[in-house]
């Protein structure tokens, strides 16, 4: 890759990333620039289709618990919770207080995981011209450490839960097969009281990173509930006046397909592009995060709505601090649940469920026949919700960059393409970067 | 450098499938910077921007093959890599994405896609074996960490990885499970499948859904009587055998039988 400037050739310069690093899954970005402006710009999801829509018709509702944790090794606890909550409401299934606060907490050692090996292992690299961590430990071996700590944390939570922490068996429609006792949870409170304060520390480290200065008007779309930071429950609520029970999802957001993709594009019917994800949900719920993570937002001058995706990665670490407050609480009031799971009839119905993976919102929806079996099922991962408004980033951000090398271009691009977290095993049931620039200047 | 000796070039490579066996590499926290110290990790785009060419000493491969480029890419990778390691369901069965080799797959584009031209994909899903020389296979759906470790470092003095191969009623036994299937008559597909997870499933007092594959001399008809004597419709009892392993030959033979019945 040449490292002359696009100006020093009329402008015209192709900027292709084949294979984008540090990101669940295969994508890749073509940018074409011309005359000093783009030209195209394109994020190609060339992940195989993997038709999960098409093959769960015919199979038991109470399969597509754990069939659909197998679009996603990262966020496995998501899918299996839209899930069982979609089929919970298809039946008319009321879970146990304490079956929702063990599944609050089960997605709680998901966002750790999910949110630490982000902000160290896939993001932080961009700010500080690292290829990975790995290299990254050389001279940050302490950061790094910390970083394995949490996220190991994240995975024992979802070991002691679920049994193993990528794909865990545990969840059931209804509530789960197997619920631990109160002192199988005991030995989390000291490494979690550890892991709130590494992520206040985490916070405070990703505060002092060179941001960017780009803004976008985003439409912020995330659950909310009047209680709680969101996760299993809530109103899907955006930052422009959306208020929508979860049963009326479709009637607003639609599903567009592209020829460079092999994952859906979502969009708002009337407004095109929106954003999902640890942006929307602090920017929507901030008066709902716990104070410790409210005093480690003011403390990192986060004031919502911030609309610099690039600071994601400090909202990514007061979500963690929020999600080890949150896990604390839970086991301090756990009580095991009367029953395990709920008994039910399988009947004729539909059910959706939203709720908030790790990268953003999750919606699910299965019709079901009179035998338990599935008809036809939607799902809608946060990363395809994102695709569209990742393009219109980039469409906004390069041209503030135009006049560096195309080496440096395509780093940025990247990085803020990994702002989302995309998870493109996700979005193709979707990165590669190229940067095209027309008059080739080899 | 402490020392000059060539290290062991691995690459990690993926096609279809959910990123969770080689996100088992980056969850093994306690291990990850020792076998970055004892090997070159040269290729891992999900964990690295530095992607660097072959020739391999070992690739990992995760996922099945479901497209015509990445029917040539494995080839491709194996022309470069002395030890190919197949890791985890869809790799070494095809996973769950290979419910379609028993469908119209055109059918199931349409059904997904609002325009099947933009989608470029085979009929089948399947294993890494069907397609190249496979010199070692991890089973699971996602592969355990542990059996990464065993490959890694057997690997990496010269001798053979030691897995557990037997049934994974043995693993279970071991660990003092009561057992389901005979306790409660919960369909477990134990006796057909491999070890290796644990018996994490029996231990939380479900049955097994198969997430390793079938063992080597599995009786899966045997264990299909079973179920039917239990009273399994024969729809279920397919079902039960088509789940992430469904294209493994002894539980797609068991699941073809039901079929026909």
């Amino acid at each position: 890759m040449s490292t002359t400037t696009p100006a020093a050739h009329g402008g015209a310069a192709k900027i292709h990333v084949e294979t984008i690093a540090r990101v669940e899954g295969e994508g890749a970005l073509h940018v074409r620039l011309k005359g000093g402006r783009i030209q195209d710009l394109k994020l190609e999801i060339p992940e195989p289709p993997r038709l999960f829509e098409a093959f769960l018709r015919g199979r038991r509702a109470e399969e597509a618990v754990d069939i659909t944790a197998r679009i996603c090794g990262i966020c496995p606890i998501a899918y299996q919770m839209s899930a069982t909550h979609a089929i919970e409401r298809a039946w008319g299934i009321q879970i146990d207080p304490q079956v929702r606060a063990l599944r609050r907490l089960f997605y709680c050692g998901e966002w750790i995981e999910s949110h630490a090996l982000h902000i160290y292992f896939l993001h932080a690299p961009d700010f500080l011209g690292y290829q990975d961590a790995l290299q990254m430990a050389v001279k940050f071996r302490p950061e790094v450490e910390r970083a394995l700590r949490l996220k190991k944390i994240g995975n024992e939570m979802m070991r002691v839960l679920g049994g193993r922490e990528i794909h865990p068996v545990s969840v059931r429609v209804g509530g789960f097969y197997h619920v631990p006792s109160k002192s199988d949870l005991e030995p989390l409170v000291e490494q979690l009281k550890w892991a709130l304060e590494a992520s206040v520390e985490t916070a405070r480290l990703v505060t002092t990173l060179p941001f960017p200065d780009f803004q976008q008007d985003y439409e912020f779309v995330s659950l909310s509930h009047p209680d709680e930071y969101p996760l299993n429950e809530g109103r899907v609520v955006s930052s422009r006046g959306i208020d929508l029970d979860v049963s009326e999802y479709e009637d607003h957001f639609l599903e567009q397909h592209v020829r460079h993709s092999n994952a859906l594009h979502s969009v708002l019917r009337e407004r095109g592009s929106f954003h999902v994800g640890p942006l929307a949900r602090f920017n929507l719920n901030y008066e709902k995060l716990p104070a410790v993570a409210q005093e480690t937002a003011r403390e990192c001058k986060l004031e919502a709505p911030v609309r610099n995706p690039f600071r994601s990665i400090i909202v990514r670490a007061v979500e963690l601090v929020f999600a080890c407050a949150e896990a604390l609480r839970l086991i301090e009031q756990y009580e095991p649940p009367p029953r395990t799971w709920t008994p039910y009839e399988r009947r004729a119905g539909t059910g959706m469920a939203a709720t908030e993976a790790p990268r953003g919102l999750l919606y699910h929806r299965y019709t079901i026949d009179e035998n338990g079996l599935i008809l036809a099922s939607k799902i809608v991962p946060p990363t395809a919700q994102n695709l569209k408004r990742i393009e219109d980033d980039l469409w906004g951000y390069l041209p503030q960059i135009l006049d560096a090398p195309v080496e440096e271009i395509t780093w940025r691009a990247e990085q803020a393409i990994r702002n989302y977290d995309p998870c493109i095993s996700c979005a193709t049931h979707c990165l590669r970067v190229c940067v095209e620039r027309e008059d080739d200047i080899r | 450098m402490k020392s000059e000796k060539h290290k062991p070039v691995v690459g990690i490579f993926k096609f279809a499938s959910c990123d969770g066996c080689q996100l088992t590499l980056l969850d093994c926290e306690d291990e990850l910077l020792a076998v970055a110290e004892a090997v070159e990790i040269r290729y891992f785009p999900e964990a690295s921007s530095n992607m660097g060419k072959g020739p391999f000493d070992i690739a990992f491969v995760e996922g099945s093959i479901t497209t015509h480029h990445d029917a040539d890419r494995i080839q491709q990778i194996r022309r470069q890599s002395r030890l190919l390691v197949a890791l985890g369901a869809c790799a070494t069965a095809g996973g769950i994405q290979a419910l379609r080799n028993w469908k119209d797959s055109a059918e199931f584009v349409r059904m997904v896609y609002a325009k099947p031209d933009f989608i470029s994909t085979l009929k089948t899903s399947t294993p890494v074996a069907e397609h190249v020389p496979v010199d070692f296979e991890l089973r699971g759906c996602p592969v355990q960490k542990t059996h990464f470790l065993e490959v890694i470092s057997a690997l990496l003095i010269g001798r053979r990885p030691q897995l557990p191969s037997a049934a994974l009623c043995i693993e279970c036994k071991r660990q003092g499970n009561t057992c389901v299937l005979v306790a409660s008559d919960e369909p477990c597909l134990g006796p057909a499948t491999q070890a290796g997870c644990g018996a994490l499933c029996p231990a939380m007092g479900r049955g097994c859904y198969g997430c390793f594959g079938p063992h080597e001399n599995a009786n899966a008809p045997a264990l299909a009587e079973r179920f039917r004597a239990d009273g399994m419709s024969e729809a279920d009892l397919q079902r039960s055998f088509r789940m992430f392993n469904a294209w493994a030959w002894q539980f797609r033979k068991v699941s073809e039988e039901v079929a026909t019945r």
